[in-house]
């Protein structure tokens, strides 16, 4: 037996049946019962994972995270004999409507999709359409390091109550970059007010993605979050009436900041990368992206000048969570939970979070984490352009869907006719 | 004569309908339910108009459909203009070699890439204005002017351009060597018409029938591009077929509805356009003949004959330096702005290459082409036979449908044809990829075929039958060798168009199958020049190893032949 199998099986199964069996109120007798179960099923698992190849679909537009999830396939492979096959999307909605035309067409079972790098709306649309297997995240062993309370940012994916569809693997915070050269930090807007006043005294110097884009539509979220007189109400439906009250400051503003955007905020860059390369080319002073690393990875990979920083707003700034999720009709259910359940194993995520792999911050509970385990995040080489924790400030919380899709529906009507 | 060979028809035939019609009719049919509303896998299940009152509702719908219209046929109507006139520069071989062979990397390359290295060469931070920035221009930043994505969509229309006359050039000269042009333009100087007035008033009402599919092409391409668009033209509101795409991206699934209905939208906007094209052509071929029987002696043409070398000269520099940057960007680690040059080189993106990719791209791509050129000529013979025997045909009757994967937005079709795949359960696989990619290829094979085959001197035929060769060796040893050109450049445009095929691939062979494209498409997601530059000239080269091969092969093979069959 390999040190992997060693390693996890009977104490995660136990902590993972302590959990169920002191909700349930159960029985010591039942409580070690359902333990040795847990532990065996798991074993089940990775029998039946044992040989079988799953099929990844997950974005593959970073080069950096390509790598990675090569990285992890090698691992897998050697310990669990589980090797992973990445299909590298240009959009995750690929991957979401293959699964929507095999159940169009009556396969419901040996799926080509065996799990989805996801979050948020797709993950909506899939869970609404019953697209999902599961729940099986308390099959997971690793899921010991995860905070499952019921409001913890691993169980609610943009409001949405996870309910054990998915598995977090990476954590992704709104954050705006800068060329420090350029736009001293000392200079930078930390505000949506200072944000227009810069813009104004800089005009033609900044633009965001199409809001039809993820990220075009975070930037205006962001915004929103700061400037909605309750934005408490972002949390539950948006309703005709909220909407309007809590919307009218955003629009207030933008009506504002448009035509000082770049080209006048009549074409926008079509996604965040090629916002990134505006700044790179000198285009712009101010890009931004869903990911705390960018800067640091985008000068490592030469997209960026070496003097690229990333700041967020005072107030905080928008954080979510990437998940994996598992089609209902996946061929390879048993390795895809041997990969996910991989994924969160604490030097797995240590490695992840190293600046020269992926620079992208863990979703490990660090209370959960013993000291060796500790030791591989404290042991990570840091970088200038890489913000630490406290530097990243407050997460905010993701708005309810809904808001999204109206925000994107009126920003359309009023600016894209 | 060939028209004999009846034991062959209905296999033949069988063979093309399931090949062909069947998934292409098949496609079609599931777009037409989703755009009526009837999608049981999202719990729609009521046929309703609910899917076109979304789309009406849609912000900037006319917008999108304006600037679909205008740089659609603004780009064809130019480039086929710019085509003719300087086929009639070109045409004799004594004239303009350096053109002939500017155009061949221009036309191999794949439009994307093309696009690509435009807008980086053009863009107010692109490589022109680099090379004078900032000691000449005084921009130590680039200045915000709207030169790329411009909301006229000029920026698209030249890009097009940029790429469409090399193909309709081709075609054109194509076509000519099958007109006596010497002699039609002996008539013309002994009515004392001249140069270009010549050409348009005697030449071209004779050559354009020929061409006449293939200016189709360009058209249906220029309305219904993804590529270019996303890179050249505004994005508040895009080009309906990138508005189309968007939707069908939605994260909400339920927008698969107004989406399948913007599809069928397209379809039809498509569809109308050419009607209205081929109206547009009529009336200027009526006040041309008027002219002419006026006797008028036109100068209005020369301008245009004096302004072709230069506009030729710099459209083809545009289209050459645009492959020319992308072999910088390939090479290149840091590139900032105002540098004329890299500042960091790097080998590292050709060395990280994947090498797995190159021979499946080039598998499939070789069988594509081939499968789709014998369908091709299979199908145009079907016709032709029934055409002398005077019977209705099915393949005539049908030969619009072979044209939906063209006019129908790819996402749209191929969403279609992956639901009709898994209801026969087929999911993924290279067999499933490469009959995907035999639908793209066919209609374009079909559309460069069709002019040469039906324009075939039959008399070769005749002259075989008497000699009382049998029908398979009429095909095979007289009009194959005879049309070795255009069945050549219609299998090297095949191979083109199979290389591109990014959408095809990924949900038809559920993403299983790696090809040079997926790998461009989803790591650079249009972003990252260096990966775009590597990948394009990849994707280039081997197109343009066919186009060389096209060219040269049948005169190294028939050339005596072609020699003398020539007028």
């Amino acid at each position: 037996m390999n040190k992997g199998l060693k390693q996890s099986p009977v104490p995660n199964g136990l902590q993972t049946s302590l959990k169920t069996g002191l909700k349930t109120g159960c029985l010591a007798a039942a409580l070690l019962l359902s333990a040795l179960s847990s532990a065996s099923s798991w074993q089940q698992t990775l029998d039946a994972a044992q040989g079988q190849t799953v099929y990844w679909h997950a974005w593959g537009g970073d080069q950096r995270t390509n790598d990675f999830i090569r990285y992890v396939g090698q691992q897998t492979n050697k310990r669990y004999g589980v090797s992973i096959k990445q299909v590298k999307l240009a959009s995750t909605a690929e991957a979401v409507s293959q699964v929507v035309a095999e159940k169009a067409s009556g396969q419901d079972s040996q799926g080509a999709v065996d799990m989805i790098w996801i979050n948020g709306p797709n993950f909506l649309a899939m869970k609404q359409q019953g697209l999902l297997h599961g729940p099986f995240v308390d099959e997971l062993p690793n899921a010991q390091y995860l905070d499952l309370t019921p409001n913890s940012a691993a169980s609610i994916d943009f409001t949405e109550p996870v309910a054990g569809l998915e598995v977090p693997w990476r954590l992704a915070r709104f954050v705006f970059i800068h060329n420090s050269q350029r736009l001293p930090p000392a200079e930078v807007p930390k505000s949506m007010a200072q944000l227009l006043t810069w813009a104004q005294n800089h005009p033609g110097r900044m633009t965001h993605p199409s809001v039809s884009n993820f990220m075009g539509a975070s930037f205006l979220k962001q915004a929103l979050i700061e400037l909605a007189p309750n934005p408490a109400l972002l949390q539950s439906l948006a309703t005709d009436a909220t909407f309007a009250t809590t919307v009218a400051p955003l629009w207030r503003w933008y009506d504002a900041l448009r035509p000082h955007l770049w080209r006048a905020g009549t074409t926008l860059p079509e996604n965040e990368a090629i916002q990134q390369q505006m700044l790179n080319d000198g285009v712009v002073d101010i890009a931004m992206a869903f990911d705390p690393a960018a800067a640091a990875a985008g000068i490592a990979s030469g997209l960026l000048p070496a003097s690229a920083r990333v700041y967020v707003p005072n107030i905080g700034s928008l954080g979510n969570i990437s998940f994996v999720a598992i089609p209902y009709n996946a061929s390879h259910i048993a390795g895809a939970k041997v990969v996910a359940n991989f994924l969160l194993q604490p030097e797995i995520q240590a490695h992840m979070q190293n600046i020269n792999v992926l620079g992208s911050f863990s979703v490990l509970d660090e209370s959960t984490l013993n000291k060796q385990q500790q030791g591989f995040f404290d042991a990570l080489p840091r970088s200038k352009a890489l913000p630490t924790l406290t530097d990243l400030g407050p997460t905010l919380l993701e708005p309810h869907a809904s808001w999204m899709t109206r925000l994107k529906q009126t920003w359309q009507q009023r600016y894209s006719q | 004569m060939i028209a004999s060979n009846d034991r062959l028809k209905w296999p033949l035939s069988m063979v093309l309908v399931t090949i062909i019609l069947v998934p292409v009719m098949a496609g079609l049919s599931e777009i037409l339910l989703a755009a009526m509303g009837f999608i049981p896998a999202l719990g729609q299940y009521s046929l309703s108009f609910d899917a076109w009152h979304q789309l009406i509702q849609m912000p900037g719908l006319g917008t999108s459909l304006r600037l679909t219209l205008v740089t659609g046929f603004g780009a064809t109507a130019i480039s086929l203009v710019m085509a003719l006139v300087a086929s009639c520069w070109l045409y004799d071989g004594l004239r303009g070699r350096w053109l002939r062979a500017a155009i061949v990397p221009i036309l191999a390359a794949p439009h994307a890439a093309m696009a690509i290295g435009l807008a980086f060469l053009i863009a107010p931070s692109g490589w022109l204005a680099r090379l004078f920035s900032p000691w000449l221009t005084g921009w130590h930043l680039p200045p915000d002017l709207a030169i790329v994505n411009d909301l006229a969509g000029l920026s698209l229309i030249l890009g097009l351009v940029v790429k469409e006359v090399p193909f309709l050039l081709l075609v054109c000269l194509a076509a000519l060597s099958r007109l006596s042009v010497a002699e039609h333009l002996k008539v013309a100087k002994s009515l004392g018409y001249q140069g270009a007035d010549a050409w348009f008033k005697l030449v071209v009402p004779a050559l354009y029938p020929l061409i006449r599919l293939p200016v189709f092409v360009v058209l249906v391409y220029s309305l219904s591009n993804v590529d270019m668009a996303l890179i050249l033209a505004p994005s508040t509101p895009p080009t309906l077929a990138v508005a189309t795409m968007r939707w069908f991206y939605d994260a909400d699934i339920q927008r698969l509805l107004p989406a399948s209905a913007a599809a069928i939208t397209l379809l039809v906007v498509m569809v109308l356009s050419v009607l209205v094209w081929e109206a547009c052509v009529s009336m200027l071929g009526m006040l041309n003949r008027h002219s002419t029987q006026q006797g008028l002696r036109g100068t209005s043409w020369l301008l245009l004959q004096r302004l072709l070398v230069p506009t030729m000269l710099s459209l083809c520099l545009l289209g050459l330096l645009s492959l020319l940057v992308l072999i910088v960007w390939s090479l290149t680690w840091q590139w900032p702005y105002p540098n004329a040059l890299p500042t960091v080189w790097s080998l590292r993106h050709w060395s990280q290459l994947l090498g797995d990719v190159l021979p499946a791209s080039l598998a499939i791509a070789l069988l594509t082409s081939c499968l789709a050129s014998i369908m091709s000529i299979a199908w145009l013979q079907l016709q032709e036979n029934a055409a002398q025997q005077g019977r209705f045909e099915w393949s005539k009757l049908t030969l619009w449908l072979i044209y939906v994967p063209l006019l129908v937005p790819q996402i749209a079709f191929l969403y279609g044809l992956k639901v009709s795949f898994l209801r026969v359960g087929i999911n993924g696989g290279m067999g499933a990829v490469i009959w995907a990619h035999v639908l793209f290829v066919f209609p374009y094979v079909m559309l460069m075929l069709q002019g040469p085959w039906q324009a075939f001197d039959q008399r070769y035929v005749h002259v075989a039958a008497s000699l009382s060769k049998p029908p398979w060796q009429q095909l095979w040893q007289v009009k194959i060798p005879l049309l070795l050109r255009p069945i050549l450049l219609a299998w090297a445009v095949g191979i083109a168009v199979s290389i591109s095929q990014y959408l095809a691939t990924i949900m038809i062979g559920a993403g299983r199958i790696d090809t040079l494209t997926t790998e461009a498409i989803s790591l650079a997601s249009g972003a990252d020049r260096r990966l775009t530059g590597m990948f394009g000239l990849l994707q280039l080269l081997i197109p343009l190893l066919a186009f060389v091969m096209a060219m040269l092969l049948p005169r190294m093979m028939y050339g005596h032949i072609n020699q003398r069959a020539a007028p």
